[in-house]
This record gives structure tokens, C-alpha cells and sequence, in this order.
């Protein structure tokens, strides 16, 4: 406004341009509002995003324990039939001692469904490691199930009427008994990092995806960094300017805009139908993201080596070098930041990616960790998936945990880039 | 260097000999103990052999299935032996045929070059397989599915019930694989993304190329990116976890019937996917536009505004165009976000507060835990997948020729 003043008294505006230039100015106002409420709403809905996972998924961070004290008795347990044993019933009773009050089948049975079901293969795993405490009473700390790990984080609405509530309100008394008396702990849960699937909530981990997609990613870089770079360096470096390089490029190209779930679709067909690679192997995860990695890592590599000055080529061709020495004696090394870079970028969006998995079968349930890129397994991303669709509740903090985890690994593979493009970028 | 083939042998060795020695042990099996069966079974039989061969042995196996686990070791150690063999031959013939080429005339360097240069070559052709592989295999799954089901009731059929199970003669006039509705389906989410995307996107791309300050375009940029580089899965549990619930609750509070996997909500998130996608392809195309035409507008008196309404705007739209035309491709394409949040049942409907189902949805619920290549179920999804690929293949080569002209417009 201040110049439009300015500008009225030096007489260089029409007497009668005041307005008009006040709703032309209003205008650019209005147009910059509105853009800036754009960008509001996507950084808000990046928000709610990243807030609402970490909202439901902090609390799968920490999973709900009871200490008991355990006699170990020897008319369940004995050495020779290791590593069978009662091991249930060993532990349902140390948990029985501290409510003498209970009795009856199926108060007994409500009162046990605290523990949760694995509960007695830690005790087991413990004893078949050491023997020789059978006959004694030790401490333990093992997870509760899934509901009353909710009830102790407060996920269970204990005003509902009991009839609608999983967790019964004599459980809710006994569960707090135990509170009070300290046996109730909530450490952190490891279990997530360190146990492979399953169908309990409180069990389920994600070492198995986490194998999985470590397989799969191998696999993927082991293929597409060797075949993107030599594609990448002959199209830019060798390759004749004809017909066919044109195709070769057209076809990269494309093949970078193909939907993810073709891919699956063809490592169905190719790989598992016509080759009879095994189903839900790494392997075969690993072979699909690399043909859709390799289109990326071609683009990247040939932008990395593009920018490399000619003076360099020049210089070692005056010196007599070979086309082919000049290439991968003094370009590629130069190159190298820029292809690691964009090599990293392609294997976090190949971290990311679901669908081509979920046709190879990669979805299984699988309760132990792949051995091999042979084995089956799931991925990360495919994990994800499983439990999402899991009815169980406590799967639902555990998938926003396991998204966590996913966008985690993603940000370091994306900052190790960008740590790597700061350190080596040289400006020519 | 004369070891690399040596290496080649025993990778090839290693990776086909478990297969080899399996299909040897699996067809010598006494006649009948097979017939019958389905893969599963026979798959189940066959871990049940190498486990056996393994030591792991539960319970007392049939004899037919002890003298195959041992054929089983036995032809592992043959394998494991001849690999051995072999391998030493090999290498020594190698290293004795490379003693007698080195010489002083020996031009090892061209050699090897050429060799590399084969490589290089070999790589780049590798891409032309992968499409060829692509277009190959579900046109062969494809030309199988309409064997069974003819490709006019494919087109036009406005039926698709894929799940109910077809006794034979009735697929055609069951009509149950109309691709129509789902087409439709596909349709109504991605209107839904785009009416959402294009214009914040448009309007992001606007603020940030003209009128944000420096600090903001270099804040605000990478968090958008970040917007992009979230794993589609994550988007689609975002939707279950929070965009249904709410556009449910809404819905109701206005008296409105909402599915609880409305269309909208995918469409949504989908939306929300492709901001970034839309907003980087614009700020390019508005940056793209040549400095003059901008010093030109505010020259003649156009505010910053005018000038980007009346001259950059319309400069870029060739660019802008194609950058949506890439999102609708990409929106179509989009599996996890519509496999999570969108339905199964395929509706002739365009309101996106019904649940319909999309292209991706009904490739991945056909496919998922059902691998044999005969049925039209599983066929079916190769026929969407065939589609799918040539709607996105034509979209995708129509936009990068729309960018790559107009790029070359002012250059």
C-alpha cells in the first residue's frame, strides 16, 4: 500500500487507479493464502500422520509383565522327558498360590488367562537350558496376554458395561491385586525386535520380517547394482545414438512408471510358475524388487556420471588411457557418491514396497525366522499388512509400532544418503 | 580371470542341484504313492522326505518314503563329490589354456574389454527383457483366460463375482468376469485422489516457486518429499487406523449412510499421496518457463499474481498436464492404500460413499494363497493385470511425450 501512496503523490498513478490496484493487490493476497493453506494442509496431513502412528504405536513399545515366584516341581518336570513337561500347569499353580480364594474349573481357567500363552515355553526354555533348578522355586517375568496388557495401559474402558468388556470385572480385581502387590511390570518390549510372528499379540514380533526384508534387500542390491550401473555407464558412455539405445531408453523409462503390482505379476508368473522358484522365499522378493530398483539406479547412475566434466575424460584420454580406462579408472570413481546415493534411495523405496511381495506369497504366517533366502518369510511391509488385518487389538498398536520401525529404517537409509551426498558432492 | 566361469559353475551348480536331485527323488517314487494328489499334497510329501533325510524322523514314515529320503542323501553326496571333481578339472584346464595364449603378443587388455563391453551391453538389454517378460507373461496367462471366458463379456460384462465358484460351461453365461464395475471402481477413487491433489498440489507448487521466501521453499520442499517417500502400506493403515473412522463419524453426524470402506476415504489418502507427485511436477514446469516471459509480465505492470495467473501458469500447463496425466497413472496403479481401505465387491455405482472395489484390489484378493495357473479366478487376475498395464503404458508414454515435447519448446 505504501507505494501506491508514494506513487498517487508523485502523480505517476490515473487519479482513479486507487481501487483498481487495491483489488489487484487483494488478489495476489488472496492467491498467496491460498497456497499457503495448501502447503498447511499437506505438512498437516504429514501431522496427523506421522502423530496418529506414533499415538497408537508408542505403547507396543513397552509390553505388561508378572513376576511369580515358580516351584519347580519335580512330579511335572523331570530331566529325562525334557524338554516336555508340565510346564503349565507348574506355572498356573505358582499363580494360584496367590489367590487361595479361587477355585472351581472355570474360575481357575478365567483366573490363568492372564498368563499369557507363552508364558511356559520361557519357563521351558529356561529349565532345558539349566536342569538343575527343577526342585527349586524361582522368579520369573513373563508377559500377561494381550487384554490385560491393554487393561494395564488403559486401552480397556473400565466404565463399559461388563457384558460388552472382554476382561471381566472379577479379572479387573484380581489384576489389580497383583498390582498392588508389585508383581505387574511394564519393562520395554524387546519381544518385538527379538520374537518372529504370531497369533498372540503380546508374542507377535517382527525379527522374522526383519530377516525377511534383509534377504530380500540383499538380493535386490546384489542384482540391480551390478546390472543398473553397466546399463547405466553403456547408455551414457558407449552407446551409439540410434534406434536402439533410443528403445533401451524409452523402455527404462517406462519401466519406471510400470505399477509395482504388475512386477508381481510377473515374478509370479516368470519365477514361481515357469522357473518353480519356492513361494514366500526372499529370494524370489528380492529378484522382483530388483527389476523395479534397477530402472532407478540406471537413472541416477547415468545423472551421477553426466555430471562428471568432460575435462576429466579429456585429460585422461590425452594421456592415452582406453575409452574403457578412462570409464572405470577416473569417471566411475568420480561418479560413485552420486550412484551410492541414488542406489540407497532406490533400496528404501524397495524397503517400502507391498504388493509385488503380497503376490509372491511373501504374506505367509511364519513364526520363525528365515535361515536362508531360500526359507519362507515375510517383509517388513508385508508384516505390516498381516497385522493390519489381524482382529486381535493388540495388533493394532503393534502395526503402528511396526510402521514406526518400517519409517525408521527408511530415514536412516535416507539420511545415510544425504550424509553421503553432502560429504562427497564436489562442485566441478 | 579364468576362474570366473569356474565361479558361474558353482553357483549354477549350488542353486539347481536342491531342484535336480528333488524331481529325481520325487519321480522315482513307487508308482501310485503320487497319483491323486494336489501340489500342496505332494509338496507336504516332499518336506516330509527331506526331513526325514535330514535325521528328523517322527513317528515311523513309511518304508517307500525311508528308501527315498536315503536316495535323497545319497544323490546329494554324488552331487557334492562330481561338483568337487568337476570344479578342480575345470580350473585346471583353465589355468593350463591361459598359460599357453600369455605371450609378448598377447593383447590381454582387448580382451578383457570386449568382455566388458558384452556386459555392459548385456545389461542394458536386461531392461528390454523385463518388458518383454512383463507384456510375454500376462499375455500368456491372458490369451488362457480367454479361452475360458470371451473377451466380449470381459469388456462389457457389468458383472464381476470372481469368488463364486463356476462349474464348467457356466462361466459365459454366469457373465461373472465383467471387468466393467471395477474399471468404475477404479475410476471413482481416482477422481477422488485427483479432485483432492490437483489443486492443493497446483496451489503448493504456485506459492512455493513465486511467492514463498527462501528459507520456507527450503523447509517445506523436503517435508513434502517426505510425504512421497512414505511406503504406500503406510497410507493404507492411515486410512483403517484414522481417515475411515472419521469420514464415517462425519457422514453419520449429517445423517448420511457411509460405508465403512467408503471410496472416499481411499481416494483420499490416495490424494494425500499424490500432492507431492503433482506439486514437484508443477514447481519443475513453473520453473521451466523461461525468465523473460516472467521479466516481460512485470514489466508491462502485472503484479507478481497476474503474471503468475495470466503468463507462467498458462506457459506451464503443457508440463503441468502431463505431470497429472502421471498421477492418474500412478493412482490407478496404487495397490496397498485400495487393498486396505477399499472393498472387495465390485458396484456399478460412481458415489464415492459406497465401497467399490478397484483393478489392483481384485488382482491381489485372486492371487493371494492361490497359485494354480488353470482356473479363470487366478487367469482373471492376469487379464486385470494385462489391462492395467496397457491403460498406465499408454498414459505414461502420452505424458512423457507431453513433457518432453514442451520442455524442448523453449530450450
Amino acid at each position: 500500500m505504501a507505494d501506491t501512496d508514494a506513487s498517487r503523490e508523485s502523480g505517476l498513478l490515473a487519479p482513479n487507479a486507487g481501487p483498481a490496484l487495491r483489488r489487484r493487490n487483494r488478489y495476489q493476497i488472496r492467491l498467496q493464502i491460498i497456497g499457503m493453506a495448501a502447503i498447511g494442509f499437506a505438512l498437516l496431513m504429514l501431522v496427523i500422520l506421522v502423530g496418529s502412528l506414533i499415538a497408537s504405536g508408542y505403547k507396543a513399545f513397552t509390553q505388561t509383565h508378572l513376576t511369580l515366584d515358580v516351584f519347580i516341581d519335580p512330579a511335572e518336570i523331570q530331566v529325562e522327558r525334557l524338554p516336555r513337561g508340565g510346564f503349565d500347569d507348574v506355572i498356573e499353580t505358582a499363580l494360584l498360590k496367590k489367590f487361595p480364594t479361587v477355585e472351581g474349573r472355570a474360575e481357575t481357567r478365567a483366573l490363568t488367562d492372564i498368563l499369557s500363552n507363552g508364558a511356559q515355553f520361557q519357563l521351558r526354555d529356561r529349565i532345558v537350558e539349566n536342569p538343575s533348578l527343577i526342585g527349586q522355586t524361582i522368579r520369573v517375568t513373563v508377559p500377561v496376554s494381550d487384554r490385560f496388557d491393554q487393561l494395564n495401559k488403559g486401552l480397556v474402558d473400565r466404565s463399559t458395561p461388563e457384558e460388552l468388556r472382554q476382561v471381566k470385572d472379577q479379572a479387573i480385581a484380581w489384576f489389580d491385586q497383583l498390582k498392588q502387590s508389585g508383581a505387574i511390570s511394564k519393562p520395554l518390549n524387546w519381544a518385538l525386535l527379538t520374537n518372529a510372528d504370531s497369533r498372540f499379540p503380546e508374542l507377535a514380533g517382527l525379527k522374522g520380517a526383519l530377516v525377511g526384508s534383509f534377504w530380500a534387500l540383499l538380493v535386490c542390491f546384489v542384482i540391480s547394482f551390478p546390472l543398473g550401473i553397466g546399463a547405466a555407464i553403456y547408455l551414457e558412455e558407449f552407446a551409439p545414438r540410434n534406434r536402439f539405445s533410443d528403445l533401451i531408453e524409452v523402455n527404462i523409462n517406462n519401466l519406471a512408471a510400470v505399477p509395482s503390482v504388475v512386477f508381481g505379476l510377473l515374478a509370479l508368473a516368470v519365477f514361481l510358475g515357469w522357473f518353480g522358484l519356492p513361494r514366500s522365499a526372499p529370494l524370489v522378493g528380492g529378484m522382483t524388487l530388483a527389476l523395479m530398483t534397477m530402472p532407478t539406479i540406471i537413472i541416477a547412475t547415468r545423472a551421477a556420471l553426466k555430471s562428471v566434466p568432460p575435462s576429466i575424460r579429456q585429460a585422461a584420454l590425452g594421456v592415452g588411457a582406453s575409452k574403457h580406462q578412462v570409464v572405470f579408472g577416473h569417471v566411475l570413481p568420480l561418479a560413485m557418491p552420486g550412484i551410492l546415493t541414488g542406489t540407497i534411495i532406490g533400496l528404501a523405496q524397495a524397503l517400502g514396497e507391498t504388493a509385488p511381495l503380497l503376490l509372491i506369497g511373501m504374506n505367509a504366517f511364519i513364526t520363525s525366522a528365515p535361515g536362508s533366502p531360500l526359507d519362507s518369510a515375510t517383509a517388513l511391509p508385508t508384516q505390516i499388512f498381516i497385522w493390519a488385518d489381524s482382529p486381535e487389538r493388540g495388533f493394532v498398536s503393534r502395526t503402528s509400532a511396526a510402521i514406526l520401525v518400517l519409517l525408521t529404517f527408511l530415514i536412516a537409509m535416507n539420511a545415510l544418503a544425504i550424509y553421503l551426498r553432502s560429504k562427497f558432492e564436489r562442485k566441478w | 580371470m579364468s576362474f570366473i566361469p569356474v565361479f558361474v559353475l558353482i553357483l549354477l551348480w549350488l542353486a539347481l542341484q536342491g531342484p535336480v536331485i528333488t524331481a529325481i527323488v520325487m519321480n522315482s517314487l513307487p508308482d501310485g504313492a503320487l497319483e491323486g494328489l494336489d501340489s500342496g499334497a505332494r509338496q507336504l510329501i516332499q518336506a516330509e522326505i527331506s526331513s526325514i533325510a535330514a535325521g528328523n524322523i517322527f513317528g515311523t514314515p513309511e518304508p517307500w518314503k525311508m528308501e527315498a529320503a536315503r536316495q535323497l542323501v545319497r544323490l546329494h553326496d554324488i552331487s557334492v563329490w562330481a561338483l568337487l571333481a568337476i570344479t578342480l578339472g575345470l580350473s585346471g584346464a583353465l589355468v593350463l589354456f591361459s598359460r599357453r595364449r600369455v605371450s609378448a603378443e598377447f593383447r590381454a587388455r582387448h580382451g578383457v574389454e570386449r568382455i566388458v563391453s558384452g556386459l555392459m551391453i548385456f545389461c542394458a538389454v536386461v531392461a528390454i527383457f523385463v518388458t518383454l517378460g512383463i507384456i510375454g507373461s500376462l499375455l500368456f496367462e491372458t490369451l488362457k483366460f480367454f479361452e475360458k471366458v470371451p473377451f466380449t463379456k470381459f469388456l462389457f460384462g457389468i458383472n464381476w463375482e470372481p469368488q463364486i465358484p463356476i462349474r464348467e460351461g457356466q462361466v459365459a453365461a454366469a457373465g461373472a468376469f465383467g471387468w466393467v464395475p471395477v474399471i468404475l471402481g477404479t475410476m471413482v477413487i481416482t477422481v477422488v485422489a485427483l479432485v483432492l491433489a490437483v489443486p492443493v498440489g497446483l496451489m503448493s507448487a504456485i506459492y512455493l516457486n513465486e511467492f514463498a521466501p527462501k528459507w520456507f521453499r527450503a523447509t517445506a520442499k523436503p517435508l513434502l518429499e517426505i510425504l512421497a517417500g512414505v511406503p504406500t502400506v503406510v497410507y493404507g493403515f492411515f486410512a483403517i487406523l484414522v481417515v475411515a473412522p472419521v469420514i464415517r463419524d462425519f457422514g453419520q453426524s449429517l445423517g448420511l449412510d457411509v460405508s465403512p470402506n467408503t471410496a472416499l476415504a481411499a481416494g483420499g489418502v490416495m490424494g494425500v499421496m499424490l500432492i507431492p507427485f503433482i506439486s514437484s511436477f508443477a514447481d519443475d514446469a513453473l520453473s521451466a518457463v523461461p525468465q523473460a516471459l516472467r521479466e516481460g509480465a512485470l514489466g508491462l505492470g502485472a503484479t507478481r499474481a497476474e503474471m503468475m495467473t495470466t503468463v507462467l501458469f498458462p506457459a506451464a500447463i503443457p508440463g503441468i498436464v502431463g505431470g497429472v496425466l502421471l498421477a492418474v497413472s500412478r493412482a490407478i496403479g496404487e495397490t496397498m492404500i485400495v487393498v486396505m481401505a477399499a472393498g472387495l465387491m465390485a458396484k456399478m455405482t460412481i458415489n464415492p460413499l459406497e465401497s467399490v472395489t478397484t483393478v489392483t484390489v481384485q488382482i491381489v484378493t485372486l492371487l493371494i494363497g492361490d497359485t494354480s495357473f488353470d482356473n479363470p479366478k487366478t487367469l482373471a487376475a492376469f487379464a486385470l493385470g494385462m489391462m492395467l498395464f496397457i491403460v498406465t503404458l499408454v498414459i505414461n508414454v502420452f505424458a512423457l511425450r507431453i513433457v518432453r515435447k514442451y520442455r524442448e519448446a523453449y530450450d
